[in-house]
């Protein structure tokens, strides 16, 4: 007789589970906040004013003041935006877009287009734990020409946490905006001193899919690169979802209410998996920054392991997990920041704890990884390699 | 130096021209190259991280037949 258990979710850095707040939240601002919030009548000035409660929730969260803060369609979008409107608005200083190797692919993207359309972009290299070194990415700014720096807070696939603070203050002293990505670390660690810019996800910190923030400090040059529209003082174009952002504003708040006993809850159980996966599986190689790091998420590759054969594997035995490796990408492409690190890409695992997450989950989980990765290398002959 | 076997791996994903030098590399004496042709891109951070993890020593790359980059190591035990 099987027992069939339940599945346990360990991808929380792709999309967290929606935060019950959040859900409540949203449901109370269909009802009430479904007008446009840009009409004079009734029901757009309820939507109104739940817009703007959400928008000075979230300016508190980020340190903010609310007319800093707008609503995207995603953090993609707020990155995008971030990285090309800053650019457009320093134009006249230079073209010169500075970033780490690791950012997330939406920061690469727009510096990919910023190099189409004529502009140069730099990229500063990682060590092996996935850090960029302070001076390195100072000296880059201090370049001339430099139009603005992109660094994210912490990295998506290995959890490395940037030094954020030193490179703030590098760009403060070469007069150069800095942009952080804090899509990772929004409502798991502190929000960063000194940036311009700053971009995040909603569906990270368990708000609704289909939200980003994006805050862009006062004095801080920002040109729109999109057609000109008034929603979201002329800076995000469309139609405002009010019901989604209202659920956003709410789950930030609650998470950052439980932030330091999230981080001192899942930190021990990261730190359990990062000691034995190399103890149970041989030739693994957990990668990332041991200390320095998001509390929630670790990676580690295994040698010889196909990695989508791994997900699969782990996914019949219950487990939701994702992977750096090439063979999961779209493109068969391996991981661009496994890649700038230097570390082994095939057979990439990242797990990533959330708040329904459970010591018993994180027990399974390390009782069924040996016997997966054992019966894998088994199939393709290559155990004792 | 010339390599003293070249691993036809092009055509292979990642894991497997891995899989192939780990077989293979006793087939070359210490000291000498083993050139690893692969044509996946993943190859290029896996065959270094590979010589790391096994105390080997990665020579760098070589453009092989039609520019398909073929990866040197050096056998070090």
């Amino acid at each position: 007789v099987s027992t069939v258990e339940r599945p346990v979710y360990l991808d929380a850095a792709s999309t967290a589970p929606l935060h019950p707040v959040a859900r409540e939240a949203m449901a109370a601002a269909l009802a009430e906040g479904w007008a446009d919030p840009a009409r004079l009548y009734g029901p757009a000035r309820r939507a109104r004013l739940l817009l703007d409660g959400a928008r000075e929730a979230v300016a508190e969260c980020v340190g903010a003041r609310p007319d800093e803060v707008t609503f995207t369609a995603s953090g993609t979008q707020a990155a995008h935006l971030a990285v090309l409107g800053a650019l457009a608005g320093r134009r006249r200083v230079g073209d010169r877009l500075v970033h780490s190797a690791v950012e997330h692919s939406c920061v690469l993207h727009a510096a990919e287009r910023h190099r189409a359309s004529g502009g140069s972009a730099a990229r500063v290299p990682v060590d092996r734990l996935g850090r960029v070194d302070a001076a390195v990415f100072a000296a880059a700014v201090s370049e001339p020409g430099t139009a603005l720096a992109s660094l994210m807070s912490a990295n998506h696939e290995v959890g490395t946490v940037q030094p954020v603070a030193e490179v703030a203050a590098a760009c403060a002293a070469a007069g150069v905006p800095l942009h952080v990505d804090a899509a990772q670390s929004l409502g798991r660690l502190p929000v960063p001193a000194g940036w311009s810019l700053l971009s995040a996800s909603a569906h990270k910190w368990g708000g609704p899919p289909g939200v980003g923030v994006l805050v862009v400090r006062t004095g801080t040059r920002w040109v729109s690169p999109l057609p000109a529209d008034e929603r979201e003082r002329g800076r995000v174009p469309g139609f405002e979802n009010v019901p989604a952002v209202v659920g956003a504003a709410a789950a930030l708040r609650a998470r950052l209410s439980e932030m330091d006993a999230e981080a001192a809850r899942l930190r021990p159980l990261v730190d359990r998996i990062r000691q034995a996966v190399p103890r149970l599986v041989p030739d693994v190689e957990v990668v990332g920054d041991p200390v320095g790091r998001l509390p929630h998420l670790v990676t580690f590759s295994c040698l010889y392991v196909d990695g989508e054969a791994l997900l699969h594997a782990l996914d019949r035995r219950g487990f939701a997990v994702s992977s750096g490796s090439s063979c999961t990408s779209s493109t068969l492409t391996p991981s661009h920041v496994l890649e700038a690190m230097g570390v082994l890409s095939h057979g990439n695992v990242r797990v990533s704890l959330h708040r329904d997450t459970t010591e018993e989950d994180v027990d399974r989980f390390l009782t069924a990884l040996p016997e997966v990765v054992a019966d894998l290398r088994r199939t393709a002959g290559v155990t004792g390699l | 130096m010339t390599p003293a076997l070249v691993l036809d791996c092009r055509g292979k994903r990642c894991p497997l021209p891995v899989i192939e030098l780990a077989r293979r590399i006793g087939e070359v004496g210490v000291g000498e190259l083993i050139c690893v042709l692969a044509d996946d891109p993943a190859a290029r951070i896996d065959v270094p991280a590979w010589c790391r993890m096994r105390g080997q020593d990665y020579a760098g790359e070589s453009a092989g037949p039609n520019g398909v980059p073929g990866y040197l190591v050096r056998r070090m035990h």
